[in-house]
Order: C-alpha cells, then sequence, then structure tokens
C-alpha cells in the first residue's frame, strides 16, 4: 500500500489537501483536508443585516455573487421583503453570466491542463490542427495561420526556459491522450478564453459597480434604471450588456462545448472512473420572473436522487439538512455525534491534529476543517452535475436536448454521467443552457422596462424602524458550484446567527458518524486509477472535475461559539 | 509574463532587446511609456527615462503567495484589460508559483516555488494574497503541511520586494473584523525586516498591481507610499475630490432613498453611506473591468476598501458618515476628508523616515503612526474648511 500526499492541490480556490492510499495503480482510500478556516459567521454577529452580503461575498472571490445573493435572499425572507420583477431580473442576469463566466474559466484555466498536455502542442501540425477546429465549430479564429502564430507564441515560451505557471506539469504523462493537433487547439482556446471571461463579465461592472465583489443590496438592486439618464442604466448600457450576452454564448457554443466534446472522445474510460456518492441535490434556480420564491419560475428545478436512480426526483427539503463534525476540527456541546441544522448550528472550532509539519493527517479521528454536511442522513453531491441529473430525470426539454446530444455524440447512456468525465461534461452542458437562456432574461428585463416598470428596489422595510424584534429567514442559491443555503436570525435590529452550508462543504465532506465518505473521498476510491504515485495526475482530474472552492466551505461559528478554544496539539 | 499571451521574454535578453524582437516599434513603446507616465503619476517629461531605464531591465521572478483569503485578488488580476498595460506588463514577469493557476500540484507546486526562490534569492518580487492567521497557534492555515506564517517568512526571506495586495495583506480584512477570531493580521505585520508596499482594496484594481510592479522595474525602487503603504500614485487622493457625481454634493443634490428621483438623476450617495468623503482610492479615475464603471458609477455607496479595518470603521456601510464609529462628532464630508489627508501627508513623511531607517538596515514599520510629525494642508482643503465653516 503506498500513501500519497497531495497538498497543496492546485489549481482551486483555497487550500485544499487530498490523501491516500494506493495499491497496485488503484486508489484504496482517500481523505480530503481542508486546511484553512476564517470564521465568517461569528463576525456578522451584531452587525447590520443589511451588511451581511458584503462580509458573506467575502467567503469567494471565484464565486464572487453567490454569497451576496444568497445573503440578500436569507435576509429578505426573514424581514418580508419582495424585490421588484427589475431589480429581480438584473439579480438573474448577474447570477446567469457569473455561472456562464466562472464554469469557462473552471474548464480553460482550472481543469484544462488535466487533460490537455501543453507541451505536446509543440508537435502539432498547424494546417491539419485547423480543419480539425473547422471540423467541430465554425468559429472564425480556426485558421492554419491563427493556429502557427500560437504554436510559435507557445515554442518561444518553452524555449525561454522559464515556464512560469506551466513549470513542473505532468506533462508526457501516460494517461495524456489527447494528439497534439487537440491540444494545441486546446491551448489556443486556453488564451483566448482568458479575453472572453474579462470581455463578458462587465455586465456585472455595469450593474453593479466592479468585478470581482460586485455591490449587492437588500431590497433590490442599486443600479437605477433611466433611459434618458446619463449616469444610470440606459440604453447605451443595456446594448452594451446586449452585445456581451451574445459574445457569451457565441464562444460557449462555438469554442467551450465542441472542446469539451472533442476533449471527451479521447477519455471516455473516465465515464466509468470517480462516480462516488450516488446521490445528488439541486435546490434550483435563475427565477425567471425575478421572485426567488416562486419555485414555477426557476430555469432549473430543484430536487433529490438517491442512489442514481434517474427515475424518482424526491422534493427538496431544507428541514432535512443537518451537519456532523465528528471528523472535523469542531466540538458541539452535546458531543461529537450529533448532527444539527443550520438555523441551530453551532461551531466551535478546536484544532486536534498533529504538530506542523504534517506527514500525514490519515488515521487521525479528525482531519479537516469541512464540516459533513447530510441531506436525510445521506451524503450528497451538489454541482452542476446534480442540477443536470435532477433536470434530467424531472424531464426539462432543454436539459434532455442538451446532454441527450452529449450522450449521443460520445455514444454512451446516461449512467456514464454518474462519474468524473460525467461532472465534467454536465458543467458544460448547463453553461450552454445558460448561455442561451440570459437572452430570454435580458428580453424580460427589456420588457418590463419598456412597460414603464423600472423600480428596482423596494424602500418599504428599508428601515431597521419597520423590522419585527425578532425575524428567522432562509435563502438559498443554485450557485455555480452547487446548493447554497443560507440561515439568519435577527433581533432588535442586529444578527444573532448566521450559517452558511455551501457546496464544497457537501463535496469536501469528511467521514460521518456512520463511517460514509463525502463526494471527492468517495470518487477517489471509486474504481480509480493512480499510475504513478509520484506524478498523480488522476486524482487532479477527479477532484478539479468538482471545481473545489475551499474558502467557501469552511465557515460557520455562532453564538455560543464565540470563544475561541486554544489549540491542543497531540503529542 | 503570467501566461503565454504574447511573445515571451527570455532570461537573458533586456526588454528592449525583447520588444525589438517581437516587433514592437520605437514610437508604439515611447507611446505605451508616455502612457505609464500618466498611470504613475509623473511629468511627461519623464518619458525618455522611463523607456530608457525599462529598456535595460530583464524579466524577474515573481512568486504569488495566496494565505488566508478568497483568491479575488487573484481574479481580480486576472481582469486586467487596458490592452497596453495589460499586454506589455503581464508580459513583464516570469510568475513562477501562484496557486490558481499554476499545471503543478502538491510535491511539484512546492518544488517550482523553492526552485524559484533559490535561483532568485534576492531579487523575486513577493505578492502575497491573504492574511496570516496567529490564533490557536497558527492552525488555521496550513499550507503543505506547514503553517502560513512560517510559509509567509521563508518565502520574504529572500525576497527583492514585497507586495501585500489586498485588504487581506493589507491588515487582516473580512476575517479580522471583530471579534478576529482566527487573529488575521497583514503581511507587514509579519515582515518588518523590509519594505512592505500595499496595494490595498477588496480586491484592488489589477492595474494598480501591475503599474506597481512597473515602477519596480522602471525606476529600481518601490513608489513613495503614504502612512499605510500604499503608492501615492494610485492612492494619493480620496475619492471624493475625484468622484464623478462631486458636483452634485456641492450643488446639496443628494440621493434620499435607493431608486428614488435622485438615484435615477444620478445624484451624490452621501446621505445613503457613502464612504467616499474618507477613502483614499483610485477608484474614480482607473475605473473597474477596462473603465467600464465603479461602484458609485453604478449607483452604489463606496464602502471604502482601501481603508485599514474598514469592516468595522466603515460599518454600518449604509449609515451616513458622521455617525460610523470613529467619528462621534457630526462633521461634514471635507472635515472628516481633510482630517484623514492630514494623517496622509503625516503618512508620507513617516514613510520616507522609515524608507531611511530600511536603508540603514534598521527595520521598517509602513503604517507606524506618525504622531510627531506636523499635519500639512494644502491651500485648496483650507479654503473647502472656510467655506464649510
Amino acid at each position: 500500500m503506498t500513501k500519497v500526499v497531495v497538498d497543496p492541490i492546485t489549481r482551486i480556490e483555497g487550500h485544499l489537501r487530498i490523501e491516500v492510499e494506493a495499491d497496485g495503480g488503484r486508489i484504496k482510500n482517500a481523505w480530503a483536508s481542508s486546511t484553512q478556516f476564517r470564521g465568517i459567521e461569528i463576525i456578522l454577529e451584531g452587525r447590520d443585516p443589511r451588511d451581511a452580503w458584503a462580509f458573506t461575498q467575502r467567503i469567494c472571490g471565484v464565486c464572487t455573487t453567490v454569497h451576496a445573493l444568497a445573503s440578500c435572499r436569507a435576509v429578505e425572507d426573514a424581514l418580508g421583503i419582495d424585490v421588484p420583477p427589475a431589480g429581480g431580473l438584473i439579480r438573474t442576469l448577474v447570477h446567469g453570466m457569473q455561472t456562464v463566466q466562472d464554469h469557462v474559466i473552471h474548464f480553460y484555466h482550472l481543469h484544462a491542463l488535466d487533460w490537455v498536455d501543453v507541451v505536446s502542442a509543440l508537435k502539432a501540425d498547424p494546417g491539419a490542427t485547423a480543419n480539425l477546429a473547422a471540423s467541430l465549430s465554425p468559429w472564425p479564429n480556426n485558421s492554419k495561420t491563427y493556429f502557427t502564430e500560437v504554436q510559435n507564441r507557445l515554442k518561444s515560451f518553452v524555449d525561454s526556459g522559464q515556464l512560469g505557471i506551466f513549470a513542473n506539469g505532468y506533462w508526457g504523462h501516460p494517461a495524456y491522450k489527447l494528439p497534439p493537433e487537440a491540444n494545441l487547439m486546446a491551448v489556443a482556446h486556453y488564451l483566448e478564453a482568458l479575453d472572453w471571461q474579462r470581455d463578458v463579465i462587465r455586465l456585472h461592472t455595469i450593474f453593479a459597480g466592479k468585478n470581482p465583489h460586485p455591490n449587492f443590496l437588500v431590497g433590490g438592486m442599486a443600479s437605477a434604471i433611466n433611459l434618458d439618464g446619463t449616469a444610470t442604466i440606459n440604453a447605451e448600457s443595456l446594448s452594451k450588456i446586449r452585445d456581451m450576452i451574445t459574445r457569451a454564448r457565441l464562444f460557449v457554443e462555438q469554442v467551450y462545448w465542441p472542446d469539451l466534446l472533442a476533449v471527451a472522445s479521447f477519455y471516455k474510460d473516465w465515464a466509468k472512473i470517480g462516480g462516488g456518492v450516488p446521490n445528488y441535490l439541486a435546490v434550483g434556480e435563475y427565477p425567471e420572473n425575478g421572485n426567488w420564491r416562486d419555485a414555477e419560475s426557476m430555469y432549473l428545478p430543484s430536487g433529490v436522487i438517491f442512489d442514481n436512480d434517474l427515475s424518482t426526483v424526491v422534493p427538496y427539503d431544507q428541514e432535512k439538512v443537518k451537519e456532523y463534525i465528528n471528523a472535523s476540527w469542531y466540538d458541539y456541546k452535546e458531543g461529537d455525534k450529533v448532527a444539527l441544522h443550520p438555523s441551530v448550528g453551532e461551531t466551535i472550532p478546536h484544532y486536534t491534529g498533529p504538530e506542523p509539519p504534517w506527514t500525514y493527517l490519515q488515521g487521525e479521528e479528525k482531519y479537516t476543517w469541512m464540516k459533513a454536511p447530510r441531506y436525510d442522513d445521506k451524503p450528497m453531491e451538489v454541482g452542476p452535475l446534480a442540477r443536470m441529473l435532477v433536470a434530467y430525470a424531472s424531464g426539462h426539454a432543454d436539459t434532455k436536448e442538451v446532454v441527450g446530444e452529449a450522450l449521443g455524440r460520445l455514444q454512451v447512456g446516461p449512467a456514464a454521467l454518474f462519474s468524473t468525465l460525467g461532472r465534467t461534461a454536465a458543467r458544460g452542458a448547463e453553461t450552454l443552457l445558460l448561455a442561451r437562456r440570459l437572452e430570454t432574461w435580458y428580453d424580460a428585463l427589456v420588457t418590463r422596462i419598456k412597460s414603464g416598470d423600472t423600480a428596482t428596489f423596494s424602500q418599504k422595510r428599508w428601515s431597521p424602524d419597520t423590522w419585527p424584534a425578532s425575524a428567522e429567514g432562509y435563502g438559498f442559491l443554485g450557485a455555480a458550484r452547487g446548493a447554497l443555503g443560507h440561515w439568519v436570525k435577527i433581533q432588535d435590529g442586529k444578527i444573532v446567527h448566521y450559517q452558511c452550508v455551501v457546496p464544497s462543504t457537501w463535496n469536501c465532506s469528511p467521514r460521518d458518524v456512520h463511517g460514509a465518505t463525502g463526494p471527492y473521498e468517495a470518487a477517489l476510491m471509486d474504481n480509480h486509477p493512480l499510475a504513478d504515485p509520484k506524478r498523480p495526475l488522476e486524482i487532479l482530474r477527479t477532484i478539479h472535475s468538482f471545481d473545489p472552492c475551499m474558502a467557501c466551505g469552511v465557515h460557520v461559528l455562532d453564538a455560543q461559539g464565540r470563544e475561541v478554544t486554544q489549540v491542543r496539539v497531540k503529542g | 509574463m503570467f501566461f503565454p499571451s504574447s511573445y515571451p521574454w527570455t532570461e537573458n535578453e533586456t526588454l528592449g532587446e525583447h520588444l525589438e524582437r517581437r516587433g514592437v516599434s520605437r514610437r508604439a513603446f515611447l507611446k505605451y511609456c508616455g502612457e505609464l507616465a500618466v498611470v504613475l503619476g509623473v511629468s511627461q517629461a519623464l518619458t525618455p527615462q522611463i523607456a530608457e531605464a525599462l529598456q535595460k531591465v530583464r524579466r524577474p521572478s515573481v512568486i504569488w503567495l495566496q494565505l488566508q483569503e478568497c483568491t479575488g485578488c487573484v481574479e481580480s488580476t486576472l481582469r486586467t484589460s487596458d490592452p497596453t498595460i495589460g499586454d506589455l506588463l503581464l508580459d513583464l514577469i516570469s510568475l513562477d508559483f501562484n496557486d490558481t493557476l499554476m499545471a503543478a500540484a502538491g510535491d511539484a507546486a512546492e518544488g517550482a516555488m523553492q526552485t524559484a526562490m533559490k535561483e532568485n534569492a534576492g531579487k523575486y518580487i513577493l505578492i502575497v494574497t491573504g492574511s496570516v492567521p496567529l490564533a490557536a497557534d497558527g492552525m488555521y492555515l496550513t499550507m503543505g503541511g506547514r503553517r502560513g506564517r512560517d510559509v509567509l517568512e521563508e518565502a520574504a526571506a529572500n525576497a527583492g520586494a514585497v507586495l501585500a495586495v489586498g485588504a487581506c495583506a493589507h491588515f487582516g480584512s473580512v476575517q479580522s473584523a471583530k471579534p478576529n477570531p482566527t487573529g488575521a493580521v497583514g503581511v507587514a505585520d509579519i515582515v518588518k525586516d523590509k519594505p512592505v508596499v500595499t496595494i490595498a482594496g477588496c480586491p484592488p484594481i489589477a492595474d494598480t498591481i501591475t503599474a506597481t510592479v512597473v515602477h519596480y522595474l522602471t525606476f529600481n525602487r518601490l513608489p513613495e507610499t503614504d502612512g499605510e503603504g500604499r503608492p501615492l500614485f494610485a492612492y494619493g487622493k480620496r475619492i471624493h475630490d475625484q468622484c464623478s457625481r462631486r458636483a452634485h454634493f456641492d450643488a446639496g443634490q443628494y440621493v434620499e432613498a435607493f431608486d428614488d428621483e435622485g438615484a435615477r438623476n444620478g445624484w451624490c450617495l452621501y446621505e445613503m453611506g457613502c464612504k467616499g468623503p474618507e477613502t483614499f482610492s483610485p477608484c474614480p479615475i482607473f475605473q473597474w473591468n477596462s473603465h467600464t464603471s465603479w461602484p458609485i458609477g453604478s449607483g452604489h455607496p463606496c464602502l471604502g476598501c482601501t481603508e485599514r479595518n474598514f469592516w468595522d470603521t466603515m460599518t454600518p456601510f449604509y449609515n451616513r458618515l458622521p455617525a460610523v464609529a470613529g467619528f462621534g462628532v457630526e462633521r461634514n464630508a471635507d472635515h472628516i476628508g481633510l482630517a484623514l489627508a492630514g494623517a496622509a501627508v503625516a503618512g508620507v513623511a513617516a514613510h520616507a523616515i522609515a524608507t531611511g531607517i530600511h536603508r540603514s538596515k534598521e527595520g521598517h514599520t509602513p503604517h507606524e503612526p506618525a504622531v510627531d510629525l506636523p499635519v500639512v494642508e494644502t491651500p485648496a482643503e483650507k479654503s473647502k474648511e472656510e467655506r464649510h465653516d
């Protein structure tokens, strides 16, 4: 049995450590450990609930809108605030563009290097690359001249001897299967996506002032609409947004989606690897009328799937969410064996691991700053795969069409989705759906404006004088990386309790009291290869397929958890 | 460079040779240097000197360390988009370690960092995003099984320059807000034997980061900074004094509620809690995401994110300034701004002294309070004060 540690896992958000035991080229056991804690919820206590979006937004700068939105929803739920439709539609557009942009960055800049051998691209024939690209897509850049240029840039870069971010990659690893031409095409699009992502995200800048960390507002959005104004959302800014939406869709339709299917066709063996936890949870997202409380208006449905059974989708009920800490560096007042609902959740950080520098965490009873969320006492995978499975199993027409296209092109059945490759493909499918849908939401906003309904903000419950003495709220969001929930309690105008249950907490969760592993761990133990323990490329493939966001995953603290317990280092 | 988005600059050629090889004309290069002079706030007459200095520099190694943070600062840097600054500046460095973007992981990633530190000892630029948690014996952040603090100290020991990028590296940001459960502190609280330049903001505008790097390469020293270690070329002025809505403040035209008539006419957000009067930031001038807009420009009050402890001193965010903690006495915006401008000027002097100390290798504390130094008032600020009195 070989012990392998990968720390840091790079090309993710935050700090993640993976340990595995491997034997005969297969992974037998796995531990996922988050190695950062920040404690944002305790900081929220005693503060104005209207400020909470800004604090929680700083949980993550990659999925930079999602906590802010979930927080606004939680506070609005508590205080009974309805956001006007135009304000709600602006939020839908902001969140939709966030997800599209985030997924594309993930594919090209965080995940692609697991499948694409940059050095191999030097051997490509640019003419053959152009033919390959043209056979996949009408994208205008697909010429021999263009690929020659990219290859020359790459060549002089490699010749420089200063490889920068590409230094020490696992280039030449036998698990890389793409022909040189496909590698060159992907490298070219890696570079193009860098330009594309900074262009289309300017939708956030127009509606919300900047990106990362755009500005939100409890009760709506701060960007007023006045078609005749010079310092507001007007005809000029709307037309810019329309153009960005078009460019977003074209890139996804003509670059990302064709690239994804082309790359996937060389890695079909990965449709049998890395499934893991067979349960999937989605909370529903993208209110098409701007009202997130209206389940009917959600573009993507909510629901829960158990045991890979696509014939049954169970309705989601937030009361069934609970968190364990038996393998996490926290205490509960009632001991380590209980699970608590977030509305009464508590977090008392208590490090009991070994003294650094660590060699191994495996074997430790507690080994991570992640809690272990469970739904109906079962571990759940969340994220694009969960959403696509729930939508597919619910008969969502657009999803059935796009997922069906992918399955058909790859000549595999729906069971192939329960895998590392399925996870990566589902993210692309969702991006395609959303990139196409942005135009619908834009049109809905413009229709509102045309009819004179330009209100973006509700003043009714803005003043704390109008609030009840105590209130409690729940805000959910179908964030890029999966189901997100914020729970807030407000008393006498201040926050008294705040909890988040976050996508990466679900996916990176450790073992629970029943010994059930979380999705990362289970996926690494599901028919998972590891050819060369010194170059653990396969581990990166599966972990990156989840798109980890560690800063998001570690959170919590409540009124009782205020005292930071001193570390007790094991001797 | 960060990415092979243009012709890479090889290790052994100067920038001048590199630009010649990639076919950049002398005229285009001088134009770029002229624009750079504007960004850096120096006279256009210095353009030839900037060009001459830049032509001689060699591509430096950059190690980017991410500590206790949210990755927003790296994301912001990815949005650097001015074609002139973006293309040339990203081409100016060799990014040898960056957690978010590098291909390698685990031991291979650690190896890349060790190699870069060894080969470029004393020369590499260390960019740090994120804070250092000191509570619980530093166990709230480990990387590669080591405490974040230890990783930072090792990386800083042989750095040629240290840039603390973002509010977390500046002072600890959101995780250091009361009651600071993890004992988070900024980089300058750990690295005390060399100057730390602070690119403030949550996150900062990427162009500020790249412009600071170029300043270092061009003039072979870090830019002049204020008492917080912030470069004056970017953080020398209050938002309030550069604001596109300033005329409405002077005319007494205020937004009284979000989405009211004032909001729909783009009036001043002071009444909605705008912290522009006490915030030193390049936001109104540089703007965000290819000069597309900026927070006040899109109707939301400034949160004051370039200022130390803004999560505590600027909150509640929607309260008008005089009600904000730290300002017990009712004062108008210009009074507050004036007091802070004075503090900033004093800070510059403090920094100058501290730099002198550094030169004599006796240590440097960029944010040391400058209590003994006189507050200098500019004539313009003085006249404002008189007018409002």
